[in-house]
């Protein structure tokens, strides 16, 4: 990685991506070990600044901090003292006083991160904004097919659900591509933005025409509350078109993998016989979420400003 | 400004004596593994491995260790790490552990391998076996098994290049300067 | 005072004046008027003898524009005073070459009465350093649910009425406006969005938008409203006039309705025809302003559109913003450009460019917005206010928001280097220099 922070996917080249992972496979080693733990961030303290709650993104990048060494502290911002006029510079300056190395920041609006690295002197690590991305998250993600699939030349991908508000999948498509692989974004019309389209990214308005010969299936959480925008009739509609059902599994290639970057909505974006079932990958997820951390935090950590 | 200072027949050689030391001074080979540090140290092990086994008969596990997650420079450094493998399928617990380098010199290499080896496990004995020792030690350690003593100075550079990398064998001295 | 200006090129397109001349002001009017090539050229006797009695600013090399009127400006007082005030904002027209300006109702409290229109009008007279012109509110409080006191606040000496950032979303109640403002002759000024188009977006709808992860304003969240206010203006015969066009369609629908014979007029902001959404890129809160900047496409549309005279004027929408409102999330950052300083430069890219002619930019700039709001300015004819802008339009400099005058230092155009300064502004008997 060539910069201090880690705030988009874009900002990295193929061969960046490769190293993390690479770096990744060292720590998912460590991690299997009775000590989980290397010294080599000691000293070093991470700072969790986390204005959207998020138990698992954040529980993820502490044990990842943890791992390494150094000193984690958690600084949750209630949404209600954003209200009250509190400043996101202010909140950053004390941050910065506090004497952090890192910081993880997860915001409910987009560009935060790179505002963030602007104001401080930390490396800064984007843990999602707002619709934006959320890199690591694609990181773990692909760490997680090139685990179960061996490469990505020639593989498909499905996106599944609301691509237009899931940072989830705006980190995934750019990773996806860069790593060679082929990403088809399925969900309804008003969620699926044409302006996504492109080389090797096809657009798909019916489960059963973009899910046919896929080799992974990566379903997105459904934001309930989108409901009331507009963007979807009903949770009941939206099942019925475009949950994930093994009878809608049976399209994709017999080996097909499914992956969710939880929590996952059970019956709204996902069948519990799919959740549940061989294919599922979900919690490889999870375990090699802080194999790829490990790595980000390391490699940023002796970046020279 | 390059200087060749041992080449392929040197290597060997040394490395059949350092083998011959080893199984003299461990009279028990079955306790006994090698654990090459990446990347030098690696290629030196499996060697020594092998020579043993031609000499004494007997199969002597040996492993690869990476000790970046260990290092003290990590403030230092200007280039990306690279985490390499750490390969080791066997159970270190009470065993006698051979480390194996190309190259002492700080020896803050040695003291970041052992404190990795000390975290997979709990070793009887560690040992130490040095192609070249360079002097210029900052930390109070010393190799068991030496190839050869090398003295430099601090604007040199010794560097190991062997086959298994792609170079025919030999070990070179490199000065600073036009 | 008497002030001489002499060996200047003078450009005035009210008396189709353009070339070399001089210019005579006595007790803040301007009391002669000479262009050499008309054979008014005094003799080198008469002129020495004048030198000794005036005050001579010998502007040879320069060009002499009659003064700029910005019919879009926050001037932000009442209420928002850390913002910008009518001194620090009137400071800040005439710095950019600008002698009068019409300041927007969206403060607090609003202007949609007279108390307040009386309020500005009186401060502006006290502390102002150049001509200000309220224009009232449409509705009260600016809340789209019914009429402000228009004919009060007419006669109190509002010019139009708009509900600026606030657009009027109820058809029947824009219909009204129209209606009532015949009894007035002044125009309404409409901000085109429809606002549940637009609904929580922070800058143009795009590929740029998707790559940022910001919520998007489609350019049809204002052709819509461009549209609907045409066909009210052709049902009501009001007086409409379209605030800052951003979009290649917003423009081409002014033009039909022109090509009609209705009574329309339109204007853009220097940001429309300069920068495209790719200033945004990296978060830049300085690039955010609504209507949001747009594409390569919108701005050869809106450069197309002054050069044929669909769009009449240039105004600047100066929306001063403290640092506080800008250095901060995107999605919370206040929208708007502190661009008085900058414009009458960036028009004169548009002569550079070939888009406009001098005396066309001087139209844009000066005679057009005053016929529109139907006040005696953008011109230098004998008798009337000495309002009066002195350019050099060779001069470089660079955009440092430091040394603005206004207190919004909020430009997208920060470090720029432009071309063409107002370096003297004449008006209200006084002689203002600018040299960056």
């Amino acid at each position: 990685m060539k910069g201090r922070h880690l705030l988009s996917i874009k900002d990295l080249s193929k061969e960046d991506i490769i190293h993390i992972l690479d770096t990744a496979e060292g720590f998912r080693d460590v991690l299997k070990r009775d000590i989980k733990k290397v010294p080599t961030l000691r000293g070093k303290t991470v700072v969790n600044l986390f204005f959207e709650p998020s138990t698992r993104t954040r529980t993820s990048f502490e044990l990842a901090a943890k791992r390494l060494s150094t000193d984690v502290i958690n600084f949750s911002v209630p949404t209600s003292s954003v209200v009250k006029g509190e400043s996101l510079i202010d909140t950053a300056k004390t941050i910065q006083a506090l004497g952090a190395d890192f910081v993880v920041v997860r915001h409910a609006s987009s560009g935060v991160p790179h505002l963030l690295s602007e104001q401080m002197d930390a490396s800064i690590v984007n843990a999602g904004d707002g619709i934006n991305e959320h890199p690591t998250q694609a990181l773990l993600d692909a760490f997680t097919i090139r685990e179960k699939k061996g490469g990505f030349q020639g593989l498909r991908v499905a996106i599944v659900g609301d691509i237009l508000h899931s940072r989830v999948a705006k980190s995934n498509i750019p990773c996806l591509r860069k790593l060679g692989a082929e990403v088809r974004l399925i969900g309804p019309p008003t969620l699926v933005p044409e302006g996504f389209a492109g080389e090797g990214i096809h657009l798909f308005y019916s489960m059963e025409e973009g899910l046919r010969d896929v080799d992974v299936v990566m379903m997105l959480r459904i934001q309930l509350e989108r409901q009331d925008r507009g963007f979807f009739p009903t949770v009941d509609e939206y099942f019925r078109l475009w949950g994930l059902t093994e009878e809608r599994m049976s399209l994709a290639r017999p080996d097909a993998i499914v992956m969710h970057p939880g929590p996952m909505n059970r019956g709204v974006e996902i069948d519990s016989a799919v959740a549940d079932s061989e294919r599922a990958v979900i919690l490889d997820q999870v375990t090699n979420g802080i194999a790829v951390r490990m790595a980000v935090l390391y490699l940023l950590g002796g970046v020279k400003s | 400004m390059e200087k060749e200072l041992l080449d392929k027949r040197d290597i060997d050689r040394a490395l059949s004596r350092m083998a011959h030391e080893i199984a003299e001074r461990n009279r028990s080979l079955e306790d006994i593994c090698l654990i090459g540090i990446q990347r030098g140290g690696v290629h030196l092990a499996r060697r020594l491995a092998r020579k043993i086994k031609d000499y004494e008969g007997a199969e002597v596990p040996c492993g690869s260790l990476d000790i970046s997650l260990y290092r003290d420079d990590i403030n230092l450094r200007k280039e990306q790490p690279v985490v390499r493998k750490t390969e080791i399928d066997f159970d270190i617990n009470n065993k006698t552990v051979v480390l194996v380098d190309d190259v002492l010199f700080t020896g803050r290499s040695i003291r970041a391998a052992m404190d990795a080896l000390m975290d997979m496990g709990r070793p009887a004995k560690i040992q130490l076996a040095i192609l070249i020792d360079r002097g210029h030690r900052e930390l109070p350690i010393r190799a068991d098994y030496v190839g050869k003593n090398i003295p430099t100075s601090l604007s040199e550079k010794i560097e190991v290049q062997l086959s298994e990398e792609g170079h025919p064998d030999r070990v070179v001295l490199l000065k600073e300067g036009k | 005072m008497k002030v001489l200006i002499k060996n200047g090129y003078i450009v005035d397109p009210s008396q189709g004046i353009d070339g070399v001349g001089e210019i005579l002001i006595e007790e803040g009017k301007i009391k002669e008027v000479r262009e050499h090539r008309s054979g008014g050229r005094r003799d080198k006797a008469e002129g020495l003898l004048l030198e000794e009695e005036f005050k001579v600013i010998d502007a040879t090399g320069l060009y002499v524009f009659p003064g700029l009127v910005d019919m879009h400006v926050h001037l932000r007082e009442p209420g928002f005073e850390y913002k910008e005030t009518i001194k620090t904002g009137t400071l800040a027209a005439v710095r950019g070459g600008f002698t009068s300006l019409c300041c927007m109702p969206n403060t607090k409290p609003v202007n949609d009465n007279e108390t307040v229109t009386e309020f500005i009008l009186r401060k502006a007279y006290a502390e102002g350093a150049c001509y200000v012109f309220p224009i009232g509110a449409i509705t009260k409080g600016q809340r789209g649910e019914e009429l402000a006191e228009m004919g009060m606040m007419y006669e109190a000496g509002c010019v139009a009425f708009s509900d600026d950032g606030m657009p009027v979303m109820n058809s029947l109640l824009m219909r009204r406006a129209l209606e009532y403002s015949k009894r007035f002759g002044v125009p309404i000024i409409s901000h085109a969005e429809d606002i549940n188009l637009s609904a929580g977006g922070v800058m143009n709808e795009g590929m740029v938008s998707l790559s940022l992860g910001l919520r998007g304003i489609p350019a049809e969240a204002e052709v819509v409203m461009i549209k609907r206010d045409i066909e009210l203006a052709r049902l009501t015969g009001g007086r409409l006039h379209i605030a800052h066009v951003s979009t290649a369609e917003g423009v081409r629908a002014v033009r039909d309705a022109k090509k009609e014979g209705l009574p329309v007029t339109a204007e853009t902001c220097p940001h429309y025809f300069t920068l495209t959404e790719d200033a945004v890129r990296g978060y830049k809160t300085k690039a955010k302003v609504n209507p949001p900047l747009r594409t390569d496409k919108d701005i050869e549309a809106i450069k197309e559109g002054l050069s044929d005279g669909t769009i009449d004027v240039i105004a600047t929408d100066h929306a001063p913003h403290h640092r506080d409102e800008k250095i901060c999330e995107f999605d919370r950052a206040a929208f708007g450009i502190s661009g008085i300083e900058t414009a009458l430069s960036l028009g004169l890219t548009l002569v550079r460019d070939g888009v406009l002619s001098l005396p066309g930019l001087v139209e844009k700039m000066s005679l057009n917005p005053a016929r529109i709001l139907n006040i005696r300015k953008g011109t230098l004819k004998v008798g009337e206010d000495a309002d009066i802008t002195i350019i050099d339009l060779n001069k470089k400099w660079k955009v440092e928001p430091e040394r603005f005058a206004s207190k919004g230092k909020n430009t997208p155009f920060e470090g720029f280097i432009l071309e063409g300064l107002p370096v003297i502004t004449i008006c209200k008997g006084k002689i203002y220099e600018r040299d960056n």
